[in-house]
Parts: C-alpha cells; sequence; structure tokens
C-alpha cells in the first residue's frame, strides 16, 4: 500500500515513504530525518539529498508553524469541484522545516492570515480518506 | 562584450482562444513572419528546436512533423520543454549549438494550441502541475500558488489589490494596440477590482487566459548573421535556474528564488546591471507576476515593485518599460510559444520596429520567463550593434 488512500485524489501510490499513510491513520504526522546528517525533511522522504544517505527515521511533527502563504480557491480542478472554497497553505516551523497543505475550516476564511500560528493534524476525510490539515493552535 | 549569437528573425502568429487550425500550419504562421527579409531558405537552417508542454499536444513528438512542414529537414529536430518558459530555454539551447561551433543556424519554434483540450481536460491537468505526490491531492492550481505569493508580498510589504489591478490597466493599454494580442480593449481599475475572485486574492482579469499561438525565433552565428540579416540581435546575457514543483522548498514566498538566481547569472554574462536595460519583458502570467519580476529582476528594490507601478515607471516614457505589447494578460499564455513571443518583442524594439511603442534609442533588452509558479526562470539579455 502506498499513497493511494492519502488526500482528496491521489495521482500516484508507490513510494517506500508510504508509512507516512499509516502514520495518519493511526492519527499522527510524522515526517523523516536522515541518520547520517541530521536533515529533517517534508514531505517524508527517504533518500537524504543532502548527503546521499538512504537510512531515515520517523519523526513527530509536534511543533505548531507560523502561516507564510495562503490562498482560497474558489474554482477547484477536476476531482475538487464540490470541495469549494478551500484554502491551501504553506506554514513552517521554528526549525525552518515548511509544511504544505490545506487550513481546516474550523478557522473561517476571514480570520486567515499570514503570521498566525497553526498546528498539524491528521484527519480522515468522510470518503474515509486521510490527509492532515492545519488547525487552530489553541485546540 | 562577447557578441557571437545573434538572433537574426522573428515572427509570431496572432495569439487566439481558439485558433481554428493544426499546431503546424500555426507553427507556419510565426515562422513566415521570421523568415521575412532574411537571405536564408528553410532547408539552409541546420537545426531546429521545437518547444513545448508535452501535456497539450495530441502529437506524440511533434518535431519532426513541424520541422518537415515548415521545410527545414533534413537537420536535427528535438523536443525542449520547461512548462511556460519551454521556448526561452529553446533559444538558450540554440545558443550553446551555435556557440560551439556544430551549427551556424538554428531556429527555435515554440507553440501550444491549448484549445485542443477540453475544458474539463485542462483542469485536470492542471492539478498535476504541482508535486503528484504531496501537493496535488489537497487540489492545487496554478491561480492559487500565485495566490499565495499575492498573500505573502502583501503581508510583508502592504501591496494592494489597486496596485495589482493597476498592472492590467497598463497591459489592456498596450494590447489594444499589439495586432497579435487576444484581448484588445482596454480596462478600467473598477472593472478589475469587481471581477470574478478566482482564488484569493487574484480575480479573473488578474488572471492570464490560455490561448493557441506560435512563435518563432531564428538563431546565427557570428560569421553568418549579418549576410543573412540587416539588423541582428545579439545575445549578450543568458540565465536559468530550477526548483521543486513543491512549494514547499521555497524559502522565499515574497519573490520567486529561481528568477532571482537566473537574473544574476544573465547579468553577470552580459557584464550588465538593471540600470542598463532599457525595455523589458517579463512574465505576467498573473498581475502580482508582474510585480514580483520587477523586484526579481532587480528594476525595483524588494517590497517597492508596487512603487513602479504607481509611478508609471514601467509604462512607455518611463524609467522601465515593461511589457510593451500587453504581456501575457493582453496577449494570451499559449505556454510553449510565450518566451519567443517575449523575445520577438524585444528584438522588434532593439530594431526600432516597435511602431507606437517604441522605446526610442533603446540598446539593451531584457526577457524574464518562468515555468510554472517559479519551477523554471530563463533570462535572455539582447543587445544591438
Amino acid at each position: 500500500m502506498g499513497l493511494e488512500s492519502f488526500g482528496t485524489v491521489s495521482f500516484t501510490s508507490e513510494t517506500k515513504a508510504a508509512d507516512f499513510v499509516r502514520y495518519l491513520e493511526a492519527g499522527e504526522v510524522k515526517t523523516t530525518q536522515c541518520q547520517r546528517c541530521g536533515k529533517i525533511y517534508f514531505p517524508p522522504r527517504m533518500d537524504c539529498q543532502a548527503c546521499s544517505f538512504s537510512e531515515m527515521e520517523w519523526i513527530e511533527i509536534k511543533e505548531l508553524g507560523e502561516l507564510v502563504a495562503f490562498s482560497t480557491i474558489m474554482y477547484g480542478p477536476t476531482g475538487f469541484e464540490n470541495e469549494v472554497p478551500y484554502t491551501i497553505a504553506v506554514i513552517r516551523l521554528a526549525n525552518g522545516v515548511q509544511i504544505f497543505g490545506r487550513i481546516g475550516k474550523k478557522i473561517p476564511f476571514s480570520e486567515i492570515q499570514v503570521g498566525m500560528k497553526l498546528k498539524v493534524s491528521a484527519i480522515k476525510l468522510s470518503s474515509g480518506r486521510v490527509s492532515f490539515e492545519f488547525q487552530p493552535s489553541d485546540q | 562584450m562577447k557578441r557571437s549569437v545573434a538572433i537574426i528573425g522573428v515572427g509570431q502568429s496572432p495569439f487566439y482562444r481558439k485558433c481554428g487550425m493544426s499546431v503546424r500550419e500555426l507553427c507556419f504562421m510565426g515562422f513566415q513572419e521570421a523568415m521575412i527579409g532574411l537571405s536564408l531558405k528553410p532547408n539552409q537552417i541546420d537545426a531546429s528546436i521545437v518547444c513545448s508542454a508535452p501535456e497539450y499536444d495530441k502529437q506524440r513528438s511533434p518535431a519532426s512533423i513541424i520541422a518537415d512542414y515548415l521545410g527545414i529537414t533534413p537537420g536535427p529536430s528535438f523536443n525542449v520543454e520547461a512548462l511556460c518558459a519551454s521556448s526561452s530555454l529553446g533559444v538558450r539551447v540554440a545558443y550553446t549549438l551555435i556557440e560551439s561551433g556544430l551549427h551556424e543556424v538554428v531556429a527555435v519554434i515554440g507553440f501550444q494550441k491549448m484549445s485542443e483540450l477540453s475544458s474539463h481536460e485542462a483542469a485536470e491537468r492542471m492539478v498535476r502541475g504541482g508535486d503528484v505526490q504531496w501537493e496535488s491531492p489537497f487540489g492545487v492550481t496554478m491561480p492559487a500558488y500565485f495566490g499565495m505569493i499575492a498573500s505573502a508580498h502583501m503581508a510583508k510589504y502592504g501591496t494592494t489589490p489597486e496596485q495589482l489591478g493597476k498592472i492590467r490597466v497598463k497591459s489592456a493599454i498596450y494590447g489594444e494596440l499589439n495586432e497579435k494580442a487576444i484581448f484588445r480593449k482596454k480596462i478600467n481599475l473598477d472593472e478589475i477590482l469587481s471581477s470574478d475572485m478566482v482564488t484569493t486574492p487574484l480575480k479573473k482579469l488578474d488572471c492570464c487566459a490560455n490561448a493557441d499561438g506560435a512563435a518563432v525565433v531564428i538563431l546565427g552565428s557570428g560569421g553568418v548573421a549579418k549576410k543573412i540579416a540587416d539588423k541582428p540581435v545579439w545575445i549578450l546575457g543568458l540565465g536559468g535556474a530550477t526548483r521543486s514543483n513543491a512549494l514547499a522548498d521555497r524559502q522565499s514566498f515574497t519573490s520567486i528564488p529561481v528568477s532571482v538566481e537566473a537574473v544574476k547569472m544573465a547579468y553577470e554574462m552580459a557584464g550588465l546591471g538593471p540600470e542598463d536595460v532599457d525595455v523589458a519583458e517579463v512574465h505576467d502570467c498573473f498581475t502580482i507576476a508582474e510585480i514580483v519580476a520587477y523586484e526579481d529582476c532587480r528594476f525595483a528594490k524588494p517590497g517597492e515593485g508596487e512603487r513602479l507601478i504607481e509611478e508609471k515607471q514601467t509604462y512607455l516614457g518611463g524609467k522601465i518599460p515593461i511589457n510593451l505589447d500587453g504581456g501575457l494578460l493582453s496577449k494570451g499564455h499559449p505556454i510553449g510559444a510565450t518566451g519567443a513571443s517575449q523575445i520577438r518583442t524585444i528584438v522588434k524594439q532593439l530594431r526600432g520596429e516597435a511602431g507606437q511603442t517604441q522605446v526610442e534609442g533603446g540598446r539593451i533588452g531584457l526577457v524574464h520567463n518562468l515555468g510554472g509558479p517559479g519551477v523554471y526562470a530563463y533570462i535572455t539579455i539582447l543587445g544591438r550593434d
């Protein structure tokens, strides 16, 4: 099993980093860190671009991130038409790692602003698929 | 300054929403204009580089069909692709073929017939422009990537929707004068600000449109350029840079890192700086992209791009006139043809053939062409004798 149950629509399945989806199913958002040079990646990858080593450790993302950029999409691409409007965003963690995802609908669109603190949470979609989203930091 | 490779011919078809002709016929229109006035027969062109984004093509490996239709066989013909920067990359590859001594004359043919796809097929391909493993499953769109850049630019520098709208106002003024553009009507700021929201903060009139079109650039060595063309325009600087499709890899959302890097390479190769540039074309796929490009090309300091448009410094007669052909916003954006069309505009400026939009005495021009939301950037600096 790979990425076939990740996100609203998946476009690929096979990856050595498929454990990411298993962790999401268990309610955890994890990513990988190179065991040789210590570089932390998001999205997870099993091969290090900094030192070309291929032994990675899975680590949990617990820290809050700061919203760097976002856009609320009014016209969705094929397969996403029924979900609009939704907000895609990038958050930056204190260690510099950046995560691309969606901002959960618990946050009203009018309250979304660059600089706000957000946490990353694993979620189950109504279709039974799994994903993660950015949620208010106080929950 | 080294002057070893020249652009000897430029041409383009009109850009259309729906062209009603085949890809090869569209390319022929661009080629026909590029050959006007040259002492050159099609079969004297040593090689051709065909530039398009293959996901829009029905024809598998279109290079051979196009080269044959234009009469430029039997030399090598091949495809290069860098999304919306494909034909600027084509010009870069042509430069290396000529500079190496392998060929004397090379044609770069950029095209896209985007109407070949249904809007459903186009929307399906659009989402795959992101990182298909990790970002497309969230439902990304190309406009939304630029919406994100706009959100960061607004938060850091206070850029406003009105300032974005003023980019489109300028575009429409020059689009009206460009007989090859799709949109040839002035637009006022209120119309822009009241158009439908597509993806915050970008509205419909902040966005360029898919198009059908072809544009052609013919290059020659220093040894043959003046024998073939009256007014060769020299390639003085080239820059190119690449980043992952994944947006999370970006260290900056208020600039486009590949642009900054490619611009630096091109200025260094040319031994020039932004103050030397008389006229420029920048990649305005969205209004925010033009403001960021002002800063990334160093025509303005970071955060001061909006001042250039507020003060009309990028209009004809301003400090640095930009996109005097109406840009992608007015011309339309047939992906593979866009870079060659931008280069055509600057070559015509430097030859003194730009008509009502002529920058008097322009000697140095710059072309900034992006692929995707800052996945690729290719910069071309051109100069006349």
